[in-house]
């Protein structure tokens, strides 16, 4: 199912679906919701023993994981909750400024 | 062969529904009603219908589990009276606003209080405006009609709305009528099978029914989608009214005309009511009275423009309603409708209301008549002498 | 049966990122841990009564579910997926689906304790094969922390404040995990986002059963208990080690604690970390502590003696 819903905004009443449904399933993948971040989680992937904690406790889907190894975050939706780092048991995730890591981000880029 | 039998009304609508053949049957018992899902129980439990019941333990769950069943990609059918419509009032919204094409069956009762099982209207008058086409029966033939050709309507792409089948409860209901029943083929061919749009239960293409429309804005653009629904439904309830009376003899459309071609004044009604109301007319008719009757089958949406052509030509109109609006100084509701449907017509023929029936009362000869002789004088004198009547009230002086 | 988090990591998300939950609520967290034990050769519709979990995974056109989904109204969560559920049986019988589906409800506290009790009831009753889960954070946390019939005695909420003639909510909440288990569905149990295992277990068990399973999960939501969103599990954890929720099922009609705290902590523990209890700590609600203590105490002996632990 391809729903593109980029212009919506600008939609006559005639082009919604009907009765507001969503024809598509997982559309909120598009949506950011990093934006809302003021700590960002940083793994030291050396200390991490890939117990997926982080990953069974997120609330926002955020903790990439592939092949039973602990890849990262998705930083895309990512909030910034914290309890990530708060339940990891070997202390491999930390919880940085975000507007510093964004600059160090900038910096490093740049 | 069609089957002519001795029916009532509930048995009409049942029968109908057996017919039918409807996937989910979600409903909760109510006086008068009950007699519907009783003799649709039966049918379940004889295995002469494949429908599946939901014995729902309110009327809220009853229409809620009716829009989980329509979401899901179902044809769904229920019914319900009086106060078991007044529960479900939040989901008929929910339904007409998700564009779910269910059936109800209502058997029009009064609203408490005081509690009150008989018939008016005020039921499904209080839900004109929650997006459901109105459909009014005048007897336990039309109810099965009605019902029949509710789904055709119901389920049409250019409409997708949901529809309320009304008979008047205990006299249409609980009455024995010659009814005529149509074959089952017949019916399966008429009504077809259905096509959901987005149903749930589409595995490969998951779908999001319900969503919130808090921050977008989009609610204006739905509503304005839906008030469309209503606004295409007239030339499908037309259609599907002619096509059914090419097969069974009885075709139906918005209303029907009775004496109306030169008549002096008329009387508007719905319902049972018109049964008599179109004796009376037979009977003022001998004495010379140039009356005439519009029976309205369709309340919604409201056949406006056709209903002033209709009464264009008659000097003095009464208005029937077996509710009241509790306006205060409007009158019932069909009253108010109709002569709002007048604002823009050069012609405007003097305008009363009746209310009457309310909570069962009957509505006998006499009463109709003393409608007529005042709508009469009001067409000789050109004057309304009461706008707003009380047809049947007691008012006698307190002893 | 074995159960490893590194096997449910390659299991179907159900839910995707970009829903619009508060960050660090408990909430997502106990529906990716249920889905995530859903078979996986299935297919779900699920359903959300109006709140939180509804508004902020459905703003249209934005929906994060994988699934099918369905909202209706607040107080109808139960009845609505039980249309859904005869609907999926009314297409099998007629040979016109092929697909297989499990049927899930997820409803707050006050969509489930309070005002859908009877549709949940009424639903339970008729035995649909669905699986309600209660997200519990113990008040109306969509409206603005209302105090619901889960909110525990004492707690502050906004319309159970605290004041001069008031120490908060001043009745108990309901056992409504007991009030489930007494329709003698096949599977009811308690379970707390701070134990996966656990949650996972009783949703595998939930989702095998033929017939209605409910599962009353507590889901911490920081904004209304007022405490740092870090400490989500935590708290959840702590509201099992202080007995104030146990966790056990009821399967078949036999209860069985499915975790025991190694040692039962004072309620004081988990009240202390609060906003919404602080005013107990003060000097005239000095006894108020110990009435909450006394009624923990006596669910706890009821629960252990269900249990046959007593």
């Amino acid at each position: 199912m391809t729903w593109d819903y980029s212009d919506m905004g600008k939609w006559s009443w005639k082009k919604h679906p009907r009765g507001a449904v969503i024809p598509k399933a997982g559309t909120a993948h598009d949506y950011k919701t990093g934006g809302w971040r003021s700590q960002r989680p940083i793994l030291d992937k050396e200390k991490c023993i890939n117990c997926f904690f982080c990953f069974i406790y997120c609330p926002d889907t955020a903790i990439i994981v592939k092949d039973e190894d602990m890849k990262g975050f998705d930083l895309k939706h990512c909030k910034g909750c914290g309890i990530c780092a708060h339940e990891c048991p070997k202390d491999a995730i930390t919880m940085v400024d975000e507007i510093k890591a964004k600059q160090q981000d900038e910096s490093a880029s740049a | 062969m069609p089957r002519t039998v001795a029916a009532i009304g509930t048995d009409a609508v049942a029968e109908a529904m057996r017919q039918i053949n409807p996937d989910v049957v979600p409903a909760y018992p109510i006086t008068p009603q009950t007699a519907i899902v009783e003799t649709f129980s039966q049918m379940v439990a004889d295995g002469r219908v494949e429908s599946l019941l939901i014995n729902a333990e309110s009327e809220h769950s009853a229409m809620s589990a009716a829009i989980g069943a329509a979401a899901a990609g179902t044809r769904v059918m229920t019914a319900t009276s009086s106060q078991g419509l007044a529960l479900m009032w939040e989901m008929l919204y929910i339904a007409s606003g998700l564009r779910l094409p269910i059936i109800l069956a209502n058997v029009n009762r009064s609203l408490s209080a005081p509690i009150n099982i008989h018939c008016d209207h005020s039921d499904s008058m209080g839900a004109r405006d929650s997006g459901w086409i109105q459909l009014f029966s005048e007897n336990g033939q039309e109810a099965y009609d009605n019902t029949l050709q509710a789904v055709r309507i119901a389920e049409h792409p250019d409409v997708k709305l949901p529809v309320m089948v009304l008979l008047d409860g205990f006299i249409i209901s609980h009455s024995i009528d010659r009814v005529d029943f149509l074959e089952d083929d017949k019916v399966q061919k008429f009504v077809g099978s259905y096509t959901p749009e987005y149903p749930l239960l589409d595995a490969k293409n998951p779908v999001t029914w319900g969503a919130f429309d808090g921050l977008y804005g989009h609610y204006f653009e739905f509503k304005r989608a839906q008030q469309q629904g209503m606004l295409n439904a007239p030339a499908v309830i037309k259609k599907v009214g002619e096509e059914y009376g090419q097969m069974s003899g009885r075709p139906y459309g918005f209303f029907e005309e009775y004496h109306m071609e030169d008549a002096e004044f008329a009387v508007v009604a719905l319902g049972s009511a018109t049964g008599t109301i179109r004796e009376a007319v037979d009977i003022a008719r001998c004495a010379d009275m140039k009356v005439g009757m519009i029976k309205l089958r369709m309340f919604r949406p409201f056949p406006a423009e056709e209903l002033v052509k209709a009464l264009s030509g008659v000097k003095a109109v009464g208005i029937f309603d077996r509710s009241d609006t509790f306006s205060g100084t409007l009158g019932g509701p069909v009253f108010v409708e109709t002569r709002s449907a007048f604002y823009e017509s050069p012609v405007k023929p003097l305008m009363s209301s009746y209310i009457y029936g309310l909570g069962g009362r009957d509505l006998s000869f006499d009463l109709i008549e003393k409608a007529f002789a005042e709508l009469e004088e009001t067409a000789r004198t050109g004057k309304v002498k009461e706008r707003i009547n009380y047809l049947g009230l007691r008012e006698g002086e307190v002893e | 049966m074995a159960l490893k988090l590194k096997d449910l990591t390659k299991n179907k998300e159900w839910l995707t990122g970009g829903h619009r939950m508060c960050a660090g609520c408990g909430a997502p967290t106990a529906v990716r841990q249920i889905l995530l034990a859903a078979p996986q050769d299935t297919n779900l519709v699920v359903c959300n009564p109006t709140g939180c979990m509804e508004v902020s995974t459905t703003i249209y056109p934005y929906t994060s579910w994988r699934a099918s989904y369905i909202h209706s109204a607040f107080e109808n969560a139960a009845a609505t997926i039980s249309g859904v559920e005869t609907a999926y049986n009314a297409l099998k019988k007629r040979g016109k689906l092929e697909d297989d589906f499990h049927f899930v409800a997820f409803g707050g506290d006050g969509g489930t304790y309070d005002i859908g009790f009877q549709s949940l009831s009424g639903a339970l009753e008729r035995g649909h094969r669905m699986l309600y889960v209660c997200y519990n954070n113990e008040a109306y946390m969509n409206t603005g922390i209302q105090r619901s019939g889960a909110t525990p005695y004492g707690a502050w909420s906004t319309t159970s404040p605290f004041g001069s003639e008031s120490i908060g909510k001043v009745q108990n909440r309901k056992d409504l995990t007991a009030i489930v288990a007494a329709h003698n569905i096949p599977y009811a149990a308690q379970a707390s986002i701070h134990n996966w295992r656990d949650v996972a277990r009783k949703a595998q068990k939930s989702f095998a059963v033929n017939g209605p399973s409910f599962i009353n999960i507590m889901a911490p939501c920081h904004r209304g208990w007022r405490y740092p969103m870090e400490k989500t599990i935590e708290l959840a954890k702590l509201s099992f080690e202080t007995c104030i929720w146990p966790l056990y099922e009821v399967e078949e009609g036999q209860w069985k604690l499915t975790a025991k705290p190694r040692e039962k902590k004072p309620v004081e523990e988990f009240l202390k970390t609060q906003g919404r209890f602080r005013h107990l700590f003060t000097p005239e609600n000095k006894g108020q502590i110990q009435i909450i203590q006394d009624f923990v105490d006596r669910e706890w002996e009821t629960l252990l003696k269900r249990c046959g632990e007593a």
